[in-house]
């Protein structure tokens, strides 16, 4: 079942369109990406989806039409850079914002869930950057939604913090939440979509699974190694798996396609050449942005 | 409604700062002003009355009310604004607009206290007497302190950030409380002076409180400026305010 339909899309600000023809459906029960660099219209087009902005043409359906009040029910909602008053404690944000909702969760059942449990009586301006984030994920769940739509779920949190987030993300899709994830984080696409919307400049370049994008390019692959004596090229060249062979010192770059790892160790080991500091190279979702757009996608942190 | 006044309410105390400030500062200097031996004296330019009879009090009335309407809430407004808080609760089916009624009535009770305060101590302390027309107090106290709310909301909305609001509220503060006599009476004041102060959103809240406490009727003209500056103001910010 399709719980959202985006046709055609079209904001603008000013004289220019940021969001610029998009389209996608999002699936019941998937987490669908919205990846792109910052500025790519991303959180434009969520909100669109959302109810908080009205599109300049296009059309967007949730769950079947839902719109206004209706639809602010049944759709949770975590936006990036919105805070809480410092002095507001876990608890009674909680409670507070499941006074919002006809229907709501139980406010202890998922401060526990969010594992802030320990926290509940702390101040939103003690608590530490993933806190807050879990915090904001809960309040996007209190009203029990079908449908959370989570922006910039993980910038500028720490390796373990964006890691326990990634975590509470498939727990909420195992309990059959869709999710949809604005991201420009590759590796967090990667790991937690089923399906994502690659966009840039207003448009949708590419939709397709993690693995689907990336067999998108050209399935080249890269080996580096140091041989342990010496190597004649040619050795390397001859293999039909081969397009190129590279030095740079003492080291030695093949790109090829097809089972370039084999046929290379396979004809070191006939020339009598232990390779060192092996690496195979696959394409990423990263070299699939770059294939699909000409740009490279600015990572981790930069807001 | 409720648990969101009760939340707002409990933020509010445990920033006691600016509670502290709106409430002791008018009472500390009517007590202690009070005590000055002029203050306590008819004086002739005052039309027979003594400066503790209704004029510090309801200067002290309207320092409160204003340290509410013109820093308080504009900060807290702009604040909210500012980190995302509106923004986030635009998401729910519960309207930002609530947050911003839950302020009003806060910020009212912050006011009412210490007005009342400022009665009831003033009373015991100096024999200050009781205001002489209480419907007529009680209506004047509304209207002033919503024709401030109303300058103060305009000032968070047009406050380019958080920190600026309450700013921007103290630089109109002061030359506004001059215009009510905060400094000199009134009635010291050059004609063209008070009369421009008219009309100013302030001096005529401070007039009718005057009038109202030594049991007189407020004039027409102070009532038809605070009902003006509370509709031009909230007019006005309604359509300029931004929720992000």
């Amino acid at each position: 079942m399709k719980v959202i339909e985006v046709d055609n899309l079209r904001k603008r600000y000013n004289d220019r369109f940021v969001v610029d023809g998009v389209s996608f459906t999002v699936e019941e029960g998937e987490i669908f990406g919205v990846l792109g660099p910052n500025g790519a219209g991303k959180t434009t087009t969520v909100e669109c989806v959302a109810g908080l902005r009205t599109p300049d043409s296009g059309s967007v359906k949730v769950l079947g039409g839902l719109t206004g009040d209706a639809l602010k029910e049944k759709l949770g909602v975590q936006l990036q850079s919105s805070a809480l008053p410092e002095r507001l404690k876990v608890w009674e944000a909680l409670d507070l914002y499941a006074s919002f909702y006809e229907v709501s969760v139980d406010p202890t059942a998922l401060i526990e869930r969010v594992g802030l449990a320990d926290k509940r009586d702390t101040r939103y301006g003690k608590l530490s950057g993933g806190q807050q984030q879990r915090l904001s994920i809960a309040l996007a769940l209190v009203g029990n939604p079908r449908v959370a739509i989570l922006d910039e779920l993980t910038t500028g949190l720490d390796p373990q913090a964006r890691r326990d987030t990634w975590e509470l993300i498939e727990q909420i899709r195992a309990d059959g939440v869709t999710i949809v994830l604005v991201t420009h984080f590759m590796e967090e696409a990667e790991r937690l979509c089923d399906r994502i919307a690659l966009i840039d400049s207003g448009r949708v370049v590419a939709i397709d699974s993690p693995a689907g994008l990336i067999s998108r390019i050209e399935h080249q692959q890269t080996v580096r190694f140091r041989p342990s004596g010496p190597l004649d090229d040619a050795v390397l060249k001859a293999l039909p798996e081969v397009t190129g062979v590279h030095r740079d010192g003492d080291r030695v770059t093949v790109t090829g396609d097809g089972n370039l790892l084999l046929a290379v160790t396979a004809a070191l080991a006939s020339a009598g050449v232990v390779p060192a500091d092996l690496r195979v190279e696959q394409a990423t979702l990263d070299d699939a942005f770059l294939a699909l757009t000409g740009k490279k996608i600015t990572n981790g942190d930069a807001r | 409604m409720n648990k969101m006044i009760l939340v707002e309410a409990k933020l509010f105390l445990r920033e006691p700062g600016s509670l502290i400030f709106a409430i002791m500062l008018p009472l500390g200097l009517l007590l202690v002003l009070g005590m000055i031996p002029d203050m306590r004296e008819v004086s002739p330019e005052m039309g027979g009355q003594r400066v503790i009879d209704n004029h510090l009090p309801a200067m002290m009335t309207i320092l409160a009310v204003v340290t509410m309407a013109f820093t308080v809430l504009p900060g807290t407004l702009a604040a909210y604004r500012e980190t995302g808080v509106l923004r986030r609760m635009s998401t729910t089916p519960v309207s930002p607009l609530r947050l911003l009624a839950a302020q009003l009535v806060n910020n009212l009770v912050v006011a009412v206290v210490a007005t009342a305060l400022l009665i009831g101590l003033g009373h015991l302390v100096h024999g200050t007497p009781f205001p002489g027309n209480p419907p007529a107090f009680a209506a004047v106290f509304l209207l002033g302190t919503a024709s401030l709310f109303g300058v103060g909301l305009l000032i968070a909305a047009l406050a380019p950030t958080a920190k600026s609001a309450p700013g921007i509220g103290s630089i109109l503060m002061f030359p506004l409380m001059f215009m009510a006599g905060m400094w000199i009476p009134r009635e010291l004041m050059p004609d063209l002076v008070r009369q421009i102060g008219d009309f100013l959103p302030m001096a005529p809240f401070g007039q009718a409180l005057r009038d109202t406490w030594a049991g007189q009727a407020p004039q027409t003209l102070n009532l038809v400026v605070m009902a003006a500056t509370l509709a031009v103001t909230g007019a006005l910010a309604a359509r300029l305010f931004r929720w992000q």
